[in-house]
């Protein structure tokens, strides 16, 4: 017979450069992303924000845009049907501001109309009486005894103090350091928007782009006072979400709207609004001290971290956690003491942004290497091979890596790849988009130097200190028109990272058939867990395995109870449509689904334990290495930069779909190379003055340099397929590397990032601090929130407690 | 919102005259923005984008005129060998908006980071207006009297900038913190004038509106004349004379600190810009560029 040939293996499998499934669509712009969604008789909502950083609500009327033209709903606070607050970790942030507004555009009131012109003339007549209270925009200043409340109960949200060896240890030499880096913005392309439409029994299902289906509906139903089970949340097309979208921002406020008109409600951010509407990378503030002997060991490690998480909690206090448990870098140090504070002002909330923490730390204690490394007298990457984490390292928390930890190899292995040819750096030798300023012809060759840095880092995967973050997934196998079809449910939300192909990959390499179906996402399942923390291949490609491996095993059975086997011990195999026994052909696999196969499994990473009194605990799950060396040329007279390569090594345990994570290193290291260089959201008294993509400026193809980029391949074990998170490492390497080129090209201290052309020649001063940030005097090691009783969010999840209301 | 749509000038200033609250409208990359932002709501916008006499350029009698109407991606196409003007309009946003945006909108706007204000200020550029019943000039720096605020009377268009052609180099270049489309922190438009044995030094994004660094365009004339440069290309002009001129340059900046650069950084970045432009435009007399 013809068709029991079998071919050599499944296409489209794993360890493939796969196309991306929504790679067309998106490129020809068919792709339907959130802000597309239609309903007909469709409201728009619109939200009326604070003005203000701090100030009291006295009195808000509503009268006036309730007569407007157009108008179906003006809802406040009081009418928040449920629980009037939410958040991810703890419950602290208003669906509506009553009471207190804590930073400028919290949001006061929604409006819906039946254009978006009229719910924004009407939101402009409501009249809110605030009274304008004093305000703490300054993380340090936050900490003073004196300075305003943010919330009741103070303004820390988290201090974290790991102690590790003997912190008194002596050093031959010391390096200290303080450093301080910006409010970076995620500024995904595609703002917040979605589609709440009132459903027949009383619910609601909302169509939104997010990155966690589940959670997302975890907060929305207690405040909309509805069971867990009537609020459906559908993923819509996501336009980059980077951490953005792991808060809710429309979300509940369209279901009010909805859920009170009994029409469907669309929100859909603008760009200004965009920029108000989701959380920050925390700014941060941080001392550092190394002590090495005279050979280049280190010693001993003192650092202080302070992180501006804002008005509200969102994720800062797993932020906050993250920064402190990295602070040391992939290196061993037998002593330290790390203390790590995130504190509440009334800037705008700060919460999850790719690299979560470990950026922040990395650019501080890359430095201290590097300034080590001219201390001692040392090659700054000897120093770093000198002091390498391997697998049986102990990190300052007392974990023991017991996974891969090619820490070595990845330092190597980018300080091995080629650095680019010298260019002639004479006047007018070469054509002027080369030079620094690019497009805009400011220079023709004068005044360059080059400078070359280099940054390793690390980062774990997937949720820590006890946090289960399973992921659910459902598979059918099935006898389709054209030969076995596999169709794959699972809530993982694809935010352009590539979920959706790896899901696709797995399940043909895993069943051996070709043609897979991927439904939507929603939460008719299972939780997949966050599309954050590089989980989603680990966690939901884990659970694709695992459903897929219960399906291949019924499927067996069947084989075995219907065939004849001339060989009963013979190991069955899935290839190609084909079944093989020992392999040879039995049969093409469809002849075993005249009823399909359907298998559900939750994939749950091994368990972690919380952080302790003295900052101790296996609190991670994995962890991945990197390192990246960027070339730079700087224009000394006007303070502009081109970078000229990034050459990256990276442990990725095993690739699933190279040319996915060559994509994943470049777009991370294009946002790590914004925050060196250019992206910062300008925070005054509060107030954003950049929330436009005018000022708030983020690389262009011009400002990118080519990346050559190294997968290094030691397959983590425990973990499917070996894989780990890939997505945020380079981010968290490459603004470290490119502030380490400039300071090697112009030989200034260049502490803060972003960097700007005033550092670069001189005009500014760098920031400096009167010795390390306060530690202030709170209870710890958990969230001070908890303290206090307030919980919820990811926190009920993990309970498992739906009924807080 | 009323858009109307006239096919001729004439019906156009017809039309202006009859409604002077109608904003005009071309490419629309500075009103399209407004209007989006909810920052600006007109009576009602005038289309003018199909008004052939906007959409032309040409030379005549020694003098270039550039309809308003023009696209900073015909300049780049059509006008090449106008060194500065096509440079300015290369470092306009992206090719999309290359494609819309025109001369007009830089005018009409009025902001000083207006790519292609120094340029026609480097000119000295007459700005033409007309109304209904009568049309006139005006210089360019009576033209832009304030951020963003114009000499253009209700009833008027602006047809364009004419001004007579210069023989000698001259460069445009922008400062920006990232490589490309980006508004302009500070820009410069330096042009020699062979004829008239003079320098010509516009500043755009360190002022209210773009700045002529008159100081420093009399103090290096007078040190080319020194050098006996204007005969003879070949001669050196003192290193000395070249700080003194880019010092003048950024003593004539009235820069501010705002969210996109400081003042001091942009002060700075006029001086190393005057003089790089006038080194590239000795270095092309040199080379005999721009000589017949």
């Amino acid at each position: 017979m013809g068709d029991t040939r079998v071919r050599e293996r499944t296409r489209g499998g794993i360890g493939e450069d796969v196309a991306r499934i929504d790679g067309l669509p998106k490129s020809k712009g068919a792709f339907a992303y959130a802000s597309d969604l239609w309903a007909d008789g469709m409201l728009w909502g619109h939200t009326l924000r604070s003005p203000h950083p701090h100030a009291r609500i006295r009195s808000i009327e509503i009268s006036a845009a309730v007569a407007s033209p157009g108008v179906h709903a003006v809802l406040t606070a009081e009418d928040v049907p449920g629980k009037k607050t939410y958040g991810l970790e703890f419950a602290d942030q208003p669906v509506l501001a009553w009471d207190r507004v804590r930073y400028v555009g919290e949001p006061v009131a929604i409006v819906a109309a039946e254009h978006p012109e009229l719910a924004r003339r009407a939101a402009a007549r409501i009249v809110v009486d605030y009274e304008v209270l004093p305000a703490v925009t300054d993380m340090k200043e936050a900490l003073e005894p004196d300075a305003p409340k943010v919330m009741e109960f103070g303004n820390v949200l988290r201090h974290v103090r790991i102690v590790h060896g003997d912190p008194d240890a002596d050093a031959d030499v010391w390096v200290e350091g303080y450093y301080e880096t910006g409010m970076q913005d995620q500024a995904p392309l595609g703002p917040e928007a979605g589609l709440a439409v009132p459903a027949e029994d009383g619910g609601i299902d909302v169509y939104v782009a997010t990155q966690w289906l589940h959670v997302d509906r975890q907060q929305m139903a207690p405040c909309l006072g509805l069971p867990m089970e009537k609020v459906r949340v559908y993923l819509a097309g996501v336009g980059g979400a980077f951490g953005a979208r792991e808060d809710v921002s429309m979300q509940i406020h369209a279901s009010m709207l909805a859920l009170h008109t009994g029409k469907p409600v669309k929100m859909s951010y603008g760009r200004a609004e965009s920029f108000l509407g989701h959380v920050h990378r925390h700014p941060s503030r941080i001392w550092m001290r190394h002590g090495a002997t005279r050979d280049g060991r280190l010693v001993n490690i003192r650092a202080r971290l302070l992180l501006d998480g804002g008005a509200y909690a969102s994720s800062s206090t797993a932020v906050t956690g993250n920064a402190s448990t990295f602070a040391c870098g992939p290196y061993e140090v037998p002593n330290a003491l790390i203390e790590g504070t995130g504190v509440y002002t009334n800037n705008p909330p700060c919460g999850a942004m790719r690299g979560f923490g470990a950026v922040q730390a990395c650019f501080a204690y890359e430095a201290q290497m590097d300034k080590l490394a001219a201390v001692l007298g040392i090659d700054p990457i000897e120093l770093r091979l000198k002091n390498a984490l391997s697998t049986g390292s102990v990190f300052p928390t007392g974990q023991v890596i017991d996974g891969t930890a090619p820490v070595r190899e990845v330092i190597e292995r980018c300080a091995a790849i080629p650095l680019p040819p010298e260019e002639p750096t004479g006047p007018a030798t070469r054509d002027p988009i080369t030079v620094p300023g690019g497009a805009q012809n400011v220079g023709h060759g004068e005044g360059l130097k080059r400078g070359v840095g280099f940054a390793a880092g690390y980062k774990n995967t997937a949720f820590s200190e006890g946090f289960d973050d399973s992921s659910e997934a459902w598979v059918r196998l099935s006898a389709g028109p054209a030969g076995p079809l596999v169709e794959i449910r699972s809530a993982a939300a694809e935010v352009g990272q590539g979920v959706y192909t790896i899901l696709t990959q797995i399940a043909r390499s895993e069943l051996g058939v070709e043609r897979v179906i991927l439904d939507p996402s929603d939460t008719n399942i299972g939780s997949a867990g966050s599309s954050s923390a590089s989980r989603q291949t680990m966690m939901s490609g884990g659970a694709v395995q695992l459903a897929c491996g219960a399906v291949r095993e019924a499927l067996f059975e069947r084989v075995r109870a219907r065939e004849a086997s001339s060989d009963p011990a013979g190991e069955l195999r899935l290839e190609a449509g084909q079944v093989l026994e020992s392999e040879l052909p039995l049969g093409p696999i469809e002849r075993f689904l005249d009823e399909p196969i359907e298998e559900t499994r939750v994939f749950h990473h091994r368990p972690t334990e919380p952080i302790d009194e003295r900052g101790q605990g296996a609190i991670h799950v994995s962890f991945a290495f990197a390192a990246e060396r960027a070339v730079v040329e700087v224009d000394e007279d006007l303070g502009l930069v081109r970078v000229i390569q990034i050459a990256a090594a990276q442990d990725v345990g095993s690739a699933l779909n190279p040319r996915s994570v060559e994509g994943q290193i470049e777009g991370g290291t294009a946002q790590g190379l914004g925050l060196a260089l250019m992206e910062e959201l300008q925070v005054v008294d509060g107030r954003i003055r950049n929330a436009s993509f005018t000022d708030y400026l983020i690389p262009t193809i011009l400002d990118m340099p080519p990346v050559v980029s190294v997968l290094v391949e030691e397959p983590e074990p425990g973990v499917p397929y070996g894989a780990k998170g890939v997505g945020e490492l380079s981010t968290i390497v490459a603004g470290a590397a490119v502030a380490a080129a400039l300071r090697n090209a112009t030989g200034r201290e260049l502490n803060r990032i972003p960097v700007k052309p005033d550092d670069l020649v001189g005009l500014a001063e760098p920031p400096t601090s009167s010795g390390p940030p306060a530690a202030p005097d709170v209870p710890g090691p958990r969230s001070v929130p908890e303290y206090f009783g307030l919980g919820a969010g990811q926190m009920e999840i993990l309970a498992n407690d739906a009924d807080d209301a | 919102m009323d858009v109307l749509l006239p096919r001729t000038l004439e019906e156009a200033l017809e039309m202006k005259a009859a409604k002077p609250e109608a904003l005009p409208i071309a490419g629309g990359t500075d009103v399209m923005v407004e209007l989006n932002f909810d920052l600006h709501r007109p009576e009602a916008l005038i289309d003018i984008c199909r008004l052939p006499e906007l959409r032309e350029w040409k030379r005549e009698n020694g003098m270039i005129f550039l309809g308003a109407g023009v696209t900073y991606g015909r300049i780049m196409r059509e006008l090449s060998e106008l060194t500065p003007l096509t440079q300015a309009s290369r470092t306009v946003g992206s090719p999309q908006i290359r494609n819309r945006g025109t001369v007009g909108g830089n005018l009409g706007t009025g902001s000083p980071a207006g790519d292609a204000l120094p340029v026609l200020a480097a000119y000295d550029a007459e700005i033409e207006l007309a109304s209904a019943n009568r049309a006139r000039s005006v210089r360019w720096n009576e033209f832009h009297v304030g951020v963003k605020k114009t000499a253009l009377e209700p009833d008027e268009l602006i047809l364009g900038a004419r001004w007579r052609a210069v023989r000698g180099p001259g460069s445009f270049s922008k400062i920006g913190t990232r490589n490309a489309m980006v508004i302009s922190v500070a820009g410069l438009c330096l042009v020699m004038d062979d004829d008239a044995r003079a320098v010509r030094v516009a500043l755009g994004s360190v002022g209210p509106t773009v700045l002529r660094a008159s100081e420093a365009e009399t103090f290096v004339a007078e040190e080319l004349t020194r050098s006996g440069n204007w005969d003879d290309p070949g001669a050196d002009l003192p290193v000395d004379a070249m700080g003194a001129f880019a010092e003048r340059v950024a003593a004539a900046a009235r820069p501010i600190d705002d969210v996109r650069g400081t003042a001091a950084y942009r002060r700075h970045a006029c001086a190393v810009l005057a003089r790089r432009a006038l080194g590239w435009a000795l270095a092309a007399r040199r080379e005999g560029v721009g000589r017949p």
